[in-house]
């Protein structure tokens, strides 16, 4: 940024100048998506060959883990030949990733259907808790931060900077099954307002949504709240000052887009592990998601629904980063050239 | 002497005090609870699913238990188990990450990418991984959260580790031979304590309340054992019989987590340097905000003003009389008078501190939150800057280029947005009318490619660049004054050159009043008509431009300040540092403190610039 001051301006000075930001204007995009697809790939290759090893992993014999203590000597046979555990590491490896490229996900050893089905009917029950979760939480986050933060700039309105702290961070640090359970026990049980399991009707989806997002949202908020007191102490709010614009203007034009980029780098963090808040409180609501699924499948071993769930969870995180970053680059274009892990 | 400092800053710090308080007293009950209850907590009994009621606080469960004693019994597990995983953690990732660090470059790179897209999953899919593997329990709880801890704490050891390692005393030590490992030991790693610190402790609830999650749906602690987590599970299937029994867990997990984001947040302002400043910061604001609706009123009783000020008032376009700024009770500028007329270049010349900036914003009305300006008359022609001058007149009226090029400019705004917004919002100018003015305004200032600056953003130009955009958007509006806040200050030399030409041309072109403000009593003797020495927030001293460019001047500071600027020297003096203080000259009767240096510049005044 700072690089242009060193360009000397002399009579002549076009030429250097001129040059470097359109160079930069192009590589930033081309330069995003080759680093993105690197890292892209990486991720997914570790996210493959963890699940992978979920199975060689199992301490002694993994066929016997599978299939209980008392098995008979064809049972394990059977296993052993079905997970293709009587050929080599590599090999078996190499197997498992070429049918994961080709959307073969095993089949599941306790209902004997294919995983890819499981998942399929699974993961749209998961999608639709998470995704107005993750919008309610910004839209909550984003005004209820920014208007705490103008209203308590310098160290204005002491008392509701700390009774935001406070309430806020009460909030945020709730974990999420323990929101989940005290809104039912509120609002099913107390109240009898609204129903406190399953995926029936769309009023069993506000539970679930309402405790996966107070969390978030109030993180988020503490956050916007810090930042926009520290973006109104910059020299270029003084400048818009200095325009003498009325208060909306100067707020929303000036100091909101400056927040994006923090506020979002943060929402990505937060709404990753809001896909892993999603596996356990879909437990609290018995709600036929990939978390309930997934948890089941781990208590009765049927390692390929693990795999699989595992895979499409970690699919979603990635794809959840990437989104992420893309909005960034196109919000904030300065986030192209390093990345915004470098902060 | 450590522990007065030590108790101050845990005073400041309720936060911490309060988290270590919650914590601590975690603690106590994980010690204490189990000795003393564990016969309430474990024995089966017929009374079994009581209300809440004095026998027992908060009721039985299905089999008799006292509810309470059993959450209070089950910290010390819960504690012991967060313990353990965070430790884990801790240490291999520590170790993973600094031996990341010392791994030669390509397998350096590699494993930093690996532990990146690690840390990009939820925590939570690595510990279901690692569940999966061992099976439902709980040392397969404790060992998945920590495995899932790793990655955190390998990313930061090593990102940090990089970070110090271009510092001077670890090169230093490279370079003495220390061998590496040692280095790491003895001049990394602690210099990093902080940052790990921090993750260590919102590492500890992140891992209680995972662990517990796991407990939760089933896959950690199993009966007859019982976490929060699993107290939680056990009460979940009969929560329409008997919801009371999820209280106490939830409460705990509560008051847990809540403890540790508090010691966290004091942690964190503790190691954090600039937290450290932010957090004395408020103590100061605080007699400030009191003061500040005393606003104009204190200063103005006082200084009634003596009928001269009624004579400057129609020579002088600006007029600033009696002008005293103050912050708390520290006092910045100290009755500060000038005028400026039309078509006038008035220079404020002094080191940093001696209150040139604080005039130039207290006369545009952009002082910080906390400073009071109050004069006997502070105006611009007929708009009185004292009182609420309409916002419209503020903006097209007055002017202002900062010293920053860079900060001043918004990065998230193209500079067209910012540019013309002046024009836009108050003087009613269509975006293409005020987008082509700029264009043209740009290019009269040597601006290249004006039209595709409007479209950048700030980071894409250089410093001069911005600066003399800066300049052009100033003038748009074709202000009656132009305040210049140590506009050259950033910029290199050959840049300044350019710049200050620029502003001559404006003040040629325009006739438009310019305040000037440097500490380069070199650049403001070649662009200003009249010159304001200041120090220590008052005036001492008022020359000319020509003077200053002649050498002819008389005050003591003044000619301190000309034999420090290396132009003059080059001329063959010596390059002398600056030791006068105003005090010994002007420590006389507070309320006039720079009257003889006024009167002695009275003698000749410029054409525009009067004394009071």
């Amino acid at each position: 940024m700072s690089a242009g001051s060193a360009v000397p301006t002399g009579p002549l000075p076009a030429a250097t100048v001129r040059l470097a930001p359109r160079l930069r204007l192009g590589g930033g995009w081309v330069g995003f998506a080759v680093r993105r697809a690197g890292g892209l790939l990486m991720s997914m290759l570790l996210l493959v060959l963890v699940t992978f090893l979920i199975v060689p992993l199992l301490p002694g014999d993994p066929a016997r883990a599978i299939a209980g203590t008392n098995s008979s000597p064809a049972t394990l046979a059977a296993i052993r030949g079905r997970l293709g555990l009587d050929e080599p590491l590599a090999t078996r490896f190499v197997h498992y990733v070429g049918d994961i490229a080709s959307g073969r996900l095993g089949t599941s050893f306790r209902f004997d259907t294919p995983v890819a089905d499981i998942v399929a009917t699974r993961m749209p029950y998961t999608v639709q808790l998470v995704i107005p979760a993750v919008l309610i939480s910004l839209l909550i986050a984003v005004p209820l931060g920014m208007t705490v933060g103008v209203l308590t700039r310098d160290g204005r309105r002491r008392r509701l900077g700390v009774g935001f702290g406070t309430v806020a961070g009460l909030l945020a640090s709730a974990p999420v099954y323990v929101v989940a359970t005290l809104l039912i026990v509120l609002f099913s049980i107390s109240l009898g307002l609204l129903p406190s399991g399953g995926a029936t009707t769309p009023s069993a989806l506000i539970l679930p949504i309402a405790a996966l997002c107070i969390g978030p949202a109030f993180a988020i908020a503490r956050v916007v709240r810090q930042e926009t007191a520290s973006v109104l102490a910059q020299d270029y709010m003084r400048t818009a000052r200095g325009h003498r614009l009325g208060s909306v203007r100067l707020h929303m034009r000036h100091a909101l887009p400056n927040l994006v980029t923090s506020v979002l780098t943060l929402s990505g963090l937060v709404l990753t592990s809001l896909l892993g808040g999603t596996i356990i409180l879909e437990n609290v609501f018995t709600y036929p998601g990939l978390g309930t699924e997934v948890v089941q499948a781990i208590i009765y071993k049927d390692y390929p629904v693990i795999q699989g769930i595992i895979l499409v969870v970690g699919m979603l995180a990635l794809l959840v980063n990437l989104l992420v970053d893309v909005v960034l680059g196109i919000v904030d274009p300065r986030t192209l050239e390093g990345g915004r892990r470098g902060h | 002497m450590a522990t007065e400092p030590t108790a101050r800053r845990w005073h400041r710090n309720p936060s911490l005090l309060s988290g270590a308080v919650i914590l601590g007293l975690l603690v106590l009950v994980a010690l204490v609870a189990p000795l003393l209850l564990s016969g309430s907590a474990e024995t089966l009994t017929d009374d079994t699913r009581l209300g809440a009621g004095a026998g027992h606080l908060l009721g039985t469960d299905a089999f008799g238990r006292d509810v309470l004693a059993r959450a209070l019994v089950a910290t010390r597990l819960t504690l012991l188990m967060a313990a353990a995983a965070t430790a884990v953690s801790f240490v291999v990732g520590v170790a993973i990450g600094a031996l990341v660090h010392l791994a030669p470059g390509w397998l350096r790179e590699t494993c930093l990418r690996l532990i990146d897209s690690a840390v990009a999953f939820p925590s939570l899919v690595l510990a279901l991984v690692i569940a999966a593997v061992l099976g439902p329990g709980m040392g397969s709880a404790i060992v998945a959260i920590a495995v899932a801890g790793v990655p955190g704490f390998a990313r930061l050891t090593a990102n940090l580790a990089a970070t110090v390692a271009d510092k001077d005393y670890v090169l230093t030590a490279r370079l003495l031979g220390v061998p590496g490992l040692r280095i790491l030991g003895r001049h990394v790693l602690p210099n990093i304590s902080g940052p790990l610190l921090v993750l260590l402790s919102s590492s500890f609830t992140l891992s209680l309340l995972d662990i517990s999650s796991l407990s939760f749906v089933g896959l950690g602690v199993q009966s007859p054992q019982y976490d929060w987590g699993r107290l939680l599970n056990e009460a979940l299937p009969s929560i329409f019989a008997q919801p009371s029994l999820v209280i106490a867990p939830s409460i705990m997990l509560i008051v847990t987590g809540v403890g540790a984001m508090l010691l966290g947040d004091g942690v964190a302002s503790l190691v954090d340097p600039r937290t450290r400043g932010a957090a004395l910061a408020p103590a100061k604001a605080g007699p400030a905000g009191p003061a500040a609706p005393a606003q104009d009123d204190t200063a103005r009783a006082p200084q009634a003003s003596d009928g001269a000020a009624a004579g400057t008032e129609q020579d002088g376009l600006l007029t600033v009389d009696g002008l005293t700024v103050r912050a708390g009770d520290r006092t910045l500028v100290d009755d500060v008078s000038f005028t400026i007329g039309a078509g006038q270049i008035v220079g404020l010349v002094g080191e940093s501190g001696s209150g040139k900036s604080t005039i130039a914003m207290a006369v545009a009305g952009l002082l910080p939150e906390g400073v009071r300006a109050n004069a006997s008359r502070l105006a611009l022609g007929d708009l009185d800057l004292l009182g609420t001058p309409p916002e419209r007149r503020l903006a097209t009226e007055i002017g202002i280029v900062y010293q920053d090029p860079i900060g001043t400019f918004n990065p998230a705004l193209r500079l067209g947005t910012q540019l013309t917004e002046v024009a836009r919002v108050h003087l009613g100018t269509s975006r293409r009318q005020a987008a082509k003015d700029m264009v043209r305004a740009l290019a009269d200032i040597h601006v290249t490619e004006p039209d595709r600056r409007l479209r950048q953003h700030p980071h894409e130009l250089s410093g001069g660049m911005l600066q003399r955009a800066s300049i052009a958007s100033a003038m748009t509006t074709n202000p009656r004054l132009l305040i210049a806040d140590e506009p050259t200050t950033a910029l290199d030399v050959t840049v300044q050159a350019e710049v200050l030409r620029q502003f001559r041309r404006i003040n040629r072109e325009h006739g438009t009043a310019m305040l000037f403000i440097s500490h380069d009593i070199g650049v403001v003797g070649v662009l200003c008509d009249t010159v304001l020495v200041l120090h220590g927030g008052r005036v001492v001293d008022r020359t000319t431009g020509a003077d200053l460019r002649r050498g002819t001047v008389t005050h003591p500071y003044t000619r301190a300040l000309l034999a420090a600027t290396p132009a003059a020297v080059e001329a063959g003096g010596t390059l002398s540092a600056v030791r006068w203080t105003a005090d010994a000259h002007a420590a006389q009767p507070s309320g006039a403190p720079s009257d003889d240096l006024s009167d002695k510049a009275a003698d000749r005044p410029p054409a525009a610039e009067r004394s009071r």
